[in-house]
């Protein structure tokens, strides 16, 4: 390994060849102000354009000030990060970005959460000596996401996440000089768009310039209107993230917590999506053995792999990007859907109300939820299915606005019957998750046999794309799994192009899958909390007394009771959806 | 955003380009210039079109046309007007001339008049640094333009 | 060129070319056959001869005769007279300013006298679409001389010798780019030239490219050789589509002459050439933006290191040189190291080729020697200000350059001092101002360029160079207070101190020379809201002296928005409401009625 010794701030500073300034300043406990960059370490993602020069430090013998962020430490450099030229340079950077930044912070979503206010508190900004002209845009309001761009800092780090993490593509910079930033192509709509919703931009962005549609307003309005049935139901990733809005340390498990703020906010029924989750399982799983046994017998027409539905910005990102593949995904629906489409119709009936005097709300780590709530086919009669779907984040401003000590709460259970849940449904926050607790079942259908250990080991991991073939007595079943929507494609065009084989593959469009979701608590950069968070996922299974969704008491109910048997008539109709050819063509005229 | 249909023909001919330059991401703004050379600017439709053959994204394509001037969205008028800013021009008065298109034809630097007959923008520098300050219209070219000169210019194109 | 007795040249620049060039080569053809006189006498359309204040030009060959300001017309007479009757057409010679006398060889010409031209050697003297012509002047003999002559080190030896630094702004030794993309090790090099000129008023390496574009292509082969790549690209303005045309010309004849291809001159040397356009972004002639733009990108530039030499075009090294320091590598391997390192200052050897523009007699294409002062080129090449007005500044180095002075007149010209006086090379424009030029103006102008140039990336210069752009507004709206000027002095040194590129490092430069140089001016807009050079608009009225005027209403005619009124023969007044203060009145008053206030 070559080294190189340098200087910061007086002090002798060793680092590997190729560290940067920014690297090398950390090592020493120097913290230079950065606000473009961020690396994500774990997925080897970093976004340095060296654009917004906050970063700056003064390099002996050098005739400009060096952004940290992009300078290779050499050898003998003598560096100063605090110089009064350093500081002086800074300050003025931060007063031009601001000069062209909405002065709105106590009404901006991110108030509080803003890394641009964070520098410009830390530098001790006070005022703006320039006046000028402030960019306008229009504010783009999706179902999932909402556009301020006037508050875009051009850090280009929703461009990178949604180009080169996701491959989406759907936002570029565009214009120049002043005029420049980052939007969707002909400043069109996200809607109008190939934006799959994922949320990784908005996980990113550095200000409020990106962030989500907030339905608590609504939601608390349903809550006090004594005519409606208020139910919600926490997706698993939650309950592993909500304690970071509360500055517990990240992997803290707070499922009992929460249970209890949602009754406290008033919520009739608090339910868990994990329910759903086995549910998922018992239809998916059904669903691939049948596919596998039709493929085994020589069925020629049976289309392998069969790939994963719950995670609806993936759903998107094949209806825009693979439409020539829209027979191959499980015909599933998401567990949420499948929490709706239940809730709204054996568990009204069950309590005894109208379906349209319930109202579904969702707690997920996604924004592509809302979206996915708000499909048309998941509504009868235009009653949707789920009616409101919150992030993490969203919960957590809740509680903070109803004044509840989330911290001294003590745990509460779920209510029945859809709040019972193995720990096959908890691990779908993970990715590889849904693989696993698929294979715990199908496993065991197949096999007729019991599971010596549950844990799939070899499904587990943070590496983007993994395979593994898992022994199904004797049958080996080849499993692909992929997060981040740019490693999905990637897969899947190797299938396509014939250079992978599998029987069944999981895709999650976050990085992480839903503990990393668009929904979830800021990680700012610091990947090392979703694998925190992945952890406490993995300990919340354990914990459970029961661990394989067919073994989950209420699910056989609901089978016996009303559904019948999985993949039957009823499930078709409630638990499965088709897709949607969604490739933007253009019109041509002959002549 | 106008939605317009684009001519089968020239279509067929962009797409010609595309596969003439091998479908190759990097040769985009060659390609662009082909298909401004085709379709006299470059709508929203063409640039799908491009996206589509070059197999990049439509945000990308966007995102290269409005970062070179040479490129637009809009259609040129019958007559386009460049008047040259360039520094030999602009000492020499050009602001002026400029200006005095701008209010005979109520129009802003880059804009079409309503029925389509002129256009307007600046360049920079053509070169003719001799013949300050300079007009083009369409090919040809005007050199020593004062204000008072430019009702003139117009009254040859009506 | 030798078949013919006599050769008519003619001006095939742009700028004579909009001036009825074509026109005037059909013309003299014709008369040519009228007179039936095709065996002996060709017409050849070349490159810039550089004299464009008196363009087109037309030039008689053997006997160097240099006709200005050439009409179509004036081609009947030429042949009958000049060519029939060997008698020199005296209208159309060119006249000293100073004491009047009618010049005929160019080279007796003040505008001609002091300028060596290397780069330059060939346009204006052979027809840029014939192969055979610049082969007759010494045409790629160079780069068969490097080739069966040569190791590529030794190739760089006499570069890095000759002292050449790039001409594209920036100065960096040539040789010594060549060496280290030579010594990285890479299957696969890149040669690319820029040729994307964008800054506003120059225009010398469209005349290199129209006038001798071979000169290019064969030093391009040459480099290719030493670096160790067979690839060149040349990365050329949309907006020239003469000097495409003439490359792509070039190109093709080089091909068949074999000089560009496999195998050159038999050594088992492979080099080809293509062209990539650009697309209007000044910001491209940066050579990382220059790269991103050929790879189908927005012109963006990256941060440096790692340079293009290391890792450039498709992350292969990538060796960038501009077209006038090309047009310079040929001559200066068959002339030797030390011919090139004779001519110029110290630390700047050779020529530098210069767009005199503004307001200043002999507008043109010039050649001069490192080291010669702005005096010289000003007053003895450039003739003098126009109109006999004083002398105020000279901009040189474009947006990313300074206003120089008065006091500055006898500084001898080179890299390192341009920038010591606050100023720079960059690609060459030269641009003269008088005393009517308002210098806060003349920075706003710059500003305003680089506003809209500005790529976005970096926010020093996206915002910064906006906010001295607006800073600058106020001033001239007599708007601003003496605190802004600090503020405005402190924004100039940040961005220059942490942009990320070029543009951003050099774009405050015409606001802090001005600063520097015009203080006084800039006061009297602060503090006294007054423009000395009355350019600004809102520190001025346009006022009709009753006294004066003489009622003759041209005023009135004149005046694009009807804001004079007045009887005839009776004192005008001007609405100074409704004045656009356009100054067409004052221009056309014959009385000196008119005055600002």
């Amino acid at each position: 390994m070559d080294i190189v010794k340098l200087n910061i701030d007086n002090k002798p500073v060793v680092v590997e060849k190729g560290a940067t300034l920014l690297e090398a300043a950390k090592s020493v406990g120097v913290d230079v102000p950065t606000l473009c960059h961020m690396k994500l370490h774990d997925m080897n993602y970093e976004n340095n354009p060296g654009g917004c020069r906050v970063c700056v430090v003064e390099v002996e013998g050098r005739r400009n000030l060096a952004p940290a962020c992009k300078t290779e430490c050499t050898e003998g450099m003598n560096v100063n990060t605090h110089s009064l030229r350093v500081i002086n340079a800074r300050r003025t950077v931060m007063e031009l970005i601001l000069s062209d930044h909405p002065a709105e912070c106590l009404t901006c979503v991110k108030n509080g959460k803003c890394e641009l206010q964070t520098m410009a508190q830390n530098l001790g900004i006070r005022e703006i000596p320039f006046e000028g002209e402030q960019s306008h845009y229009k504010e783009d309001r999706s179902p999932s996401i909402i556009r301020e761009v006037d508050k875009c800092i051009m850090c280009r780090r929703c461009e990178m996440a949604c180009n080169e993490i996701q491959t989406v593509g759907c936002l570029s910079a565009i214009n120049r000089g002043f005029e420049s930033v980052v939007a969707p192509a002909f400043e069109m709509d996200l809607e109008k768009s190939t934006c799959t919703y994922c949320g990784q931009c908005v996980a990113v962005c550095p200000t409020g310039a990106l962030s989500e549609v907030d339905h608590t307003r609504k939601v608390l309005s349903t809550l006090v209107d004594p005519t409606k049935t208020v139910i919600v139901q926490t997706a698993p990733a939650v309950r592993a993230a909500l304690g970071e809005e509360f500055g517990m340390d990240a992997g803290t498990l707070v499922t009992g917590k929460m249970t209890s703020a949602l009754k406290k906010l008033g919520f009739d029924k608090v339910f868990d999506t994990d329910f759903a989750a086995d549910l998922t399982i018992m239809e998916e799983g059904t669903e691939l053995l049948g596919r596998l046994q039709k493929h085994l017998n020589g069925d020629k027409d049976v289309k392998l792999p069969i790939l994963t539905s719950c995670c609806p910005g993936w759903v998107n990102f094949f209806e825009s990007n693979f439409p020539d593949m829209l027979d191959v995904p499980s015909t599933a629906k998401s567990p949420q859907q499948m929490f709706g489409a239940v809730a709204k119709t054996y568990l009204a009936d069950q309590m005894g109300i109208k379906r349209e005097d319930m109202v579904v709300v969702s707690i997920m780590p996604c924004l592509a939820k809302k979206y996915e709530a708000q499909r048309p086919e998941f509504a009868v009669d235009n009653n949707p299915d789920v009616d409101f779907s919150l992030s993490t984040r969203e919960l957590a401003q809740m509680i903070k606005g109803a004044n509840i000590n989330f911290e001294d709460l003590t745990d509460e259970d779920f209510d029945n019957p859809m709040g019972e849940s193995t720990g096959a449904g908890v691990i779908f926050a993970n990715t590889g998750g849904v693989i696993e607790a698929a294979a715990r079942t199908a496993y065991e259908v197949h096999t007729k046999k019991k599971l010596e250990k549950v844990e799939f080991e070899s499904l587990r991991g943070f590496e983007g794309i993994r395979s593994a073939t898992v022994d199904f007595d004797g049958l080996p079943i080849k499993i692909g799994i992929a997060h981040g929507l740019g490693n999905a494609r990637k897969l899947l065009e190797d299938v396509q192009a014939g250079k992978s084989e599998f029987h069944a593959i999981e895709i999650m469009a976050c990085p992480g899958g839903c503990i990393g979701g668009g929904g979830q608590p800021y990680h700012h950069g610091d990947t090392s909390i979703l694998k925190k968070r992945a952890a406490a996922i993995y300990r919340e299974d354990e914990g459970k007394e029961i661990r394989k969704s067919h073994e989950n008491p209420f699910i056989v109910k609901l089978y016996e009771e009303f559904l019948g048997e999985p993949c039957g008539d009823l499930s078709h109709k409630l638990l499965h959806t088709h897709y949607f050819d969604k490739k933007k063509k253009v019109e041509i005229n002959n002549d | 955003m106008a939605e317009i249909k684009l001519a089968e023909s020239k279509v067929q001919e962009l797409k010609e380009v595309c596969k003439k330059f091998d479908y190759d991401k990097g040769e985009l703004i060659n390609v662009l210039h082909a298909a401004q050379e085709i379709f006299g600017y470059l709508p929203a439709e063409v640039q799908e079109i491009v996206a589509d053959e070059l197999n990049v994204n439509i945000a990308h394509v966007y995102g290269v046309v409005t970062f070179y001037s040479f490129f637009t969205m809009i259609p040129k008028g019958e007559h386009p007007i460049s008047i040259c800013m360039g520094t030999a021009c602009y000492v020499r008065g050009a602001e002026k001339v400029l200006d005095e298109f701008k209010r005979l034809l109520d129009v802003k630097v880059g804009e079409t008049t309503p029925d389509g007959k002129f256009s307007v923008s600046s360049l920079r520098c053509v070169g003719a640094c001799g013949l300050a300050p300079v007009v083009t219209v369409g090919e040809k070219v005007y050199g020593r333009v004062a204000p008072e000169g430019v009702k003139d210019i117009l009254a040859e194109y009506n | 060129m030798a078949k013919y007795n006599s050769h008519i040249l003619v001006c095939g620049g742009t700028g004579c070319r909009a001036s009825q060039g074509e026109e005037i080569v059909e013309n003299l053809k014709q008369a040519v056959s009228d007179n039936s006189l095709e065996s002996e006498i060709q017409v050849v359309r070349t490159g810039c001869f550089g004299f464009c204040e008196k363009g087109p030009i037309v030039k008689m060959i053997p006997d160097n005769t240099f006709y200005t300001q050439v009409t179509p017309e004036d081609a009947g007479e030429i042949i009958s007279e000049h060519i029939v009757k060997g008698r020199k057409v005296e209208r159309l010679l060119y006249t000293d300013p100073e004491n009047k006398e009618q010049i005929a060889d160019s080279k007796d010409m003040g505008f001609y006298k002091k300028q060596i031209r290397i780069a330059l050697r060939n346009c204006g003297f052979i027809n840029p679409e014939n192969v055979d012509e610049y082969v007759a002047r010494d045409g790629y003999s160079a780069l068969g001389k490097v080739l069966t002559e040569m190791t590529p080190e030794e190739a760089i030896k006499i570069i890095k010798e000759s002292g050449l630094r790039g001409r594209g702004g920036g100065g960096f030794p040539t040789g010594l780019k060549w060496e280290i993309t030579n010594q990285v090790e890479n299957e696969e090099k890149y040669v690319v030239c820029n040729a994307d000129e964008g800054d506003p008023g120059a225009f010398m390496d469209r005349s290199i490219l129209e006038g001798d574009p071979h000169s290019v292509l064969e030093a391009m082969a040459i480099c290719g050789y030493c670096i160790g790549g067979s690839h060149g690209l040349i990365y050329i303005r949309a907006e020239y589509p003469l000097a495409i045309e003439r490359l792509k010309i070039a190109i093709e004849q080089a091909r068949n002459l074999g000089v560009l291809g496999k195998n050159i001159f038999g050594t088992g040397f492979d080099f080809d050439v293509e062209l990539r356009y650009g697309a209007g972004a000044f910001v491209c002639g940066e050579e990382t933006s220059l790269i991103n733009s050929m790879e189908g990108l927005r012109g963006e530039p990256n941060v440096k290191p790692p340079f293009p030499s290391v890792s450039g075009y498709k992350g292969k090294p990538t060796n960038v040189n501009n077209v006038e320091t090309f047009a310079n590598i040929p001559v200066i391997i068959n002339n030797g190291a030390e011919w090139f390192s004779a001519i110029g200052t110290e630390k700047s050897k050779g020529t530098k080729v210069f767009a005199l523009a503004g307001k200043i007699n002999n507008v043109g294409l010039i050649e001069v020697p490192m080291g010669i002062t702005l005096r010289e080129v000003i007053f003895d090449i450039g003739g003098g200000i126009k109109d006999g007005k004083k002398f105020k500044a000279v901009q040189t180095g474009g947006p990313s350059g300074g206003c120089l002075t008065e006091k500055h007149l006898d500084i001898p010209i080179d890299y390192d001092n341009l920038i010591a006086h606050g100023s720079m090379m960059g690609s060459g424009g030269m641009i003269v101002m008088d005393e009517d030029d308002c210098m806060v103006s003349v920075a706003k102008f710059y500003l305003d360029f680089t506003v809209e140039e500005s790529c976005g990336k970096c926010a020093p210069c996206r915002v910064g160079n906006k906010r001295l752009y607006e800073m600058l507004d106020k001033i001239t709206q007599g708007k601003a207070n003496k605190e802004d000027l600090s503020i405005l002095r402190n924004l100039g040194n940040v961005i220059k101190d942490t942009s990320l590129c070029g543009l951003g490092q050099t774009s405050p430069n015409p606001v802090l020379s001005t600063m520097d140089n015009f203080a006084d001016e800039y006061e009297a807009h602060v503090k006294d809201g007054k423009c000395p050079a009355g350019q600004c608009k809102d520190l001025m009225e346009y006022v009709i002296s009753a006294e004066t005027c003489v009622g003759c209403t041209l005023c009135s005619r004149v005046c694009p928005v009807d804001a004079i009124s007045g009887d005839k023969k009776q004192a005008h007044v001007i609405d100074t409401v409704t004045c656009i203060k356009c100054g067409a009145c004052m221009e056309k008053c014959k009385f000196n009625a008119i005055s600002i206030q």
